[in-house]
């Protein structure tokens, strides 16, 4: 039983590592069915900003350093768009129990970017989310290039020099 | 269990050598995936009375999970491997153990989605459906078996399922727990319709149908009636066996409807009999509903939310009850605000699955920037109300089991109200930018909390908690990168553990390194021995997708909940690591 194991997890990093050399992304962003801010269907593959980058964060309505992290990006938000293009889309994992006080929030703290609803964690699970916040970056081919985990006060400046160097096909390390 | 797990291992290559056949494998394939781990040693702490026998010598906990997922195209297949070596402090002992209790292949061709293995799906709201996992609460109820989703035209999605649930490490065996079988339908009439497709009024209907079949126990009662016939003592024993329902279905109906700011969401739920240990096999009917509507605009929002459930523990093992919670079919939404700061949070509310009436309302108000009243950087107001009461019953019961057990329990009417109060919550924040270096958050909470009901399933208040709470957070913020957060908490109450004071300072190097020490001080415990300083100092940082952090400290005796589940943790005294890295 172990060997197949083994043997298994070993061609999974197998192909990982084949794959990577193909391109620098991590991964490609996943096709997953979530909900847009009114409940309706929407693919994960129907997201895109016309070649430009995308900033992905994950987050929830009882998640304190994840308010405060939409907070600080809406204030200069868009100065964002407005200078490289860029567009957010933050994907709420509140559950049923919090899942319907997520677009009071939004329009109440009038955040001006896109909000997705995942309550099921259906996303949070294909993108190896453990604990909100967590922040993607994704090129404009959807392949996911940086990803970052948790939120300190100024973080969001880190965002936008990615989303930056991204643009201008500079490396990330 | 080794050939259980060598089969799906097996099938798990198959799928993913013919995915590899079929679509270039080895072109686009993708890995990605994640690691934590939280470790634990612990001390022995007088104040807190814990010695290595407390322990039971257990002097480390670790809980570590590792998830890979390989995607390629429209094929994604992964595992889950974890451990529990041993399981943490709060943690159940059936946990420890090393394996994989996660894996799928799942495939899309067209409008259909496969997946073999295990899943975790949601039906509407999860009045009668829901699987899904939460770490920090050891929570996981995943499906093993196939799940379908299919949308045969646009604005259809249709969902199916069979599989058994997990339970600890213990495998699926033939009767030793139920298979659940469950459809759902959604229905979006604005993409259904061409006419309706210009309307302002969007409408999305529903409807799910679950049931579970279980190899039932036997479960009988003994009566002794004592008669005489000439003086002579005759004992009659008769021995009643219970009649359980093999099969225990249940359906649900909702509906969505939303036009410019508003937005309705109701759902109505009723399950068959299902007589359990929760309910204390009693034969009723259970019945749940519950709605939100909501109106929003920018700078405003508005929601209402109500519920009321009845005798609606839904679990794919009738015997199995009290915690951890497991083989949970459905989910009962506790709906009041899950708070932020730690002392807000040791009076938190936990649904009651036998019958509970909740409603709660909130108002969130952000005043415009350069505003009076609002100020050069606009405040942000929220006023949120919650509340939690019983529903009313009519016992009744029975002479063979001499309680309600085998009975209807009790008769009550849809939507009643009871006298008991479960929990309440009356709470405001105002959050304002003071200058481009302040930002301060203030709050307030009055708390009712009926610790015999949440805590010790005793209906009655006779050990009810009212605690007022109040929540200063201030973040100065010295340049670009550094800044320093404090948080000052008190919470006072003159029940249970008294008045508690609590302060936290938190010094943050963007993006990388943060440092904090914290203490709740429970100054006012009525016993002098209690009034204990629960300290702890904690470093974290991050490197890229990599983040490490170490705490040394004390950890308060408290239920820790998410979405209205809640796990028990005990106080202990140790140092924490913890690895999060993601790929």
């Amino acid at each position: 039983m172990k060997n197949i194991l083994l043997v298994s997890l070993f061609l999974l990093f197998a192909f990982s590592a084949n794959s990577q050399d193909v391109t620098k992304s991590l991964f490609n962003l996943p096709s997953v069915d979530i909900k847009n801010l009114n409940g309706e269907p929407f693919n994960t593959k129907d997201i895109n900003n016309d070649g430009k980058p995308i900033i992905m964060t994950f987050w929830a309505t009882w998640c304190k350093p994840c308010m405060k992290e939409h907070d600080a990006i809406n204030e200069v938000y868009e100065e964002w768009v407005e200078e490289t293009g860029v567009k957010l889309y933050a994907v709420s994992i509140d559950n049923a129990r919090s899942s319907n006080r997520v677009m009071p929030t939004v329009n109440g703290k009038g955040w001006g970017f896109d909000v997705l609803l995942d309550p099921n964690g259906d996303l949070k699970r294909a993108m190896n989310v453990n604990i909100p916040p967590h922040t993607f970056i994704i090129n404009g081919n959807g392949e996911v290039v940086w990803q970052h985990i948790g939120y300190l006060e100024g973080d969001e400046a880190e965002y936008i020099e990615i989303v930056e160097k991204v643009i201008a096909g500079k490396k990330i390390d | 269990m080794k050939t259980l797990l060598l089969k799906s291992l097996t099938l798990l290559l198959v799928l993913i050598s013919f995915a590899s056949q079929a679509q270039n494998f080895l072109e686009g394939g993708k890995v990605n995936g994640n690691i934590n781990i939280d470790a634990q040693y612990y001390s022995e702490d007088d104040k807190l009375g814990i010695t290595d026998s407390t322990l039971n010598n257990r002097k480390f906990g670790m809980n570590a999970f590792g998830n890979v997922i390989y995607t390629n195209g429209d094929f994604s297949a992964g595992l889950r491997f974890e451990s529990y070596l041993n399981p943490m402090l709060g943690f159940d002992d059936r946990f420890e153990g090393v394996g994989i209790p996660y894996w799928f292949a799942k495939y899309k061709v067209g409008t259909l989605e496969m997946t073999a293995g295990h899943f975790y799906e949601q039906f509407g709201s999860g009045l009668i459906l829901r699987g899904w996992e939460e770490w920090t609460l050891g929570y996981d109820n995943n499906f093993y078996g196939f799940n379908a989703r299919f949308s045969p035209v646009k604005g259809v999605m249709l969902k199916g399922l069979v599989g058994t649930q997990r339970y600890f490490w213990e495998p699926y065996e033939a009767g030793n727990r139920g298979i659940v079988r469950g459809v759902d339908g959604d229905f979006f009439l604005n993409d259904m319709f061409e006419g309706m497709a210009e309307s302002k009024t969007k409408i999305d209907l529903g409807g799910s149908f679950v049931s579970k079949y279980e190899k039932v126990p036997s479960i009988t009662y003994t009566i002794d009636s004592v008669y005489y016939i000439d003086s002579v003592k005759w004992t009659q024993q008769t021995t009643y066996q219970m009649n359980l329902p093999n099969n225990v279905g249940s359906w649900a109906l909702r509906a969505n409807i939303a036009r410019g700011g508003f937005n309705l969401y109701a759902e109505y739920a009723e399950k068959g009999a299902d007589p359990n240990a929760t309910n204390d096999y009693i034969f009723k009917n259970g019945s749940a509903f519950y709605s939100t509507l909501s109106y929003s605009t920018k700078g405003l929002g508005i929601f209402l939310s109500t519920k009321w459930i009845d005798n609606m523990s839904y679990k794919s093992k009738l015997t199995e009850s009290g915690n951890p919670a497991m083989l949970d079919i459905n989910y009962l939404p506790a709906i009041s605000k899950e708070h932020p700061y730690s002392l807000a949070t040791v009076y938190p509310h936990a649904t009651q699955p036998n019958g509970e009436f909740g409603l709660q309302g909130q108002i969130v108000y952000s005043m415009p920037k350069d505003s009076k009243i609002g100020g050069h950087y606009g405040t942000t107001l929220t006023f949120n109300y919650a509340l939690a009461k019983s529903i009313e019953k009519d016992i009744i019961t029975s002479d063979i089991t001499g309680g309600i057990a085998g009975t209807d329990g009790y008769t009550t009417n849809f939507f009643s109200i009871g006298d008991l109060t479960y929990y309440q919550d009356i709470n405001i924040m105002i959050e304002k930018k003071m200058s481009s270096k302040i930002k301060a958050k203030l709050a307030y909470f009055n708390q009712t909390y009926n610790k015999h009901v949440i805590e010790d399933n005793i209906y009655d208040d006779r050990n009810m908690v009212d605690a007022n709470i109040a929540v200063l957070d201030l973040t100065y913020k010295f340049d670009r990168k550094n800044s320093l957060r404090t948080e000052l908490q008190g919470l006072w109450t003159r029940q249970d553990d008294g008045d508690w004071a609590a302060i936290l300072l938190e010094y943050n190097v963007s993006p990388t390194w943060f440092f904090s020490v914290q203490d709740e001080f429970n100054y006012g415990n009525p016993v002098n021995d209690l009034q204990v300083h629960y300290y702890n100092v904690s470093f974290g940082y991050t490197q890229k997708s990599n983040r490490f952090s170490v705490r040394y400290g004390r950890q308060r005796e408290g239920l820790l909940c998410v979405g209205g589940v809640c796990r028990y943790v005990p106080a202990s005294t140790g140092l924490t690591f913890t690895i999060t890295s993601s790929f």
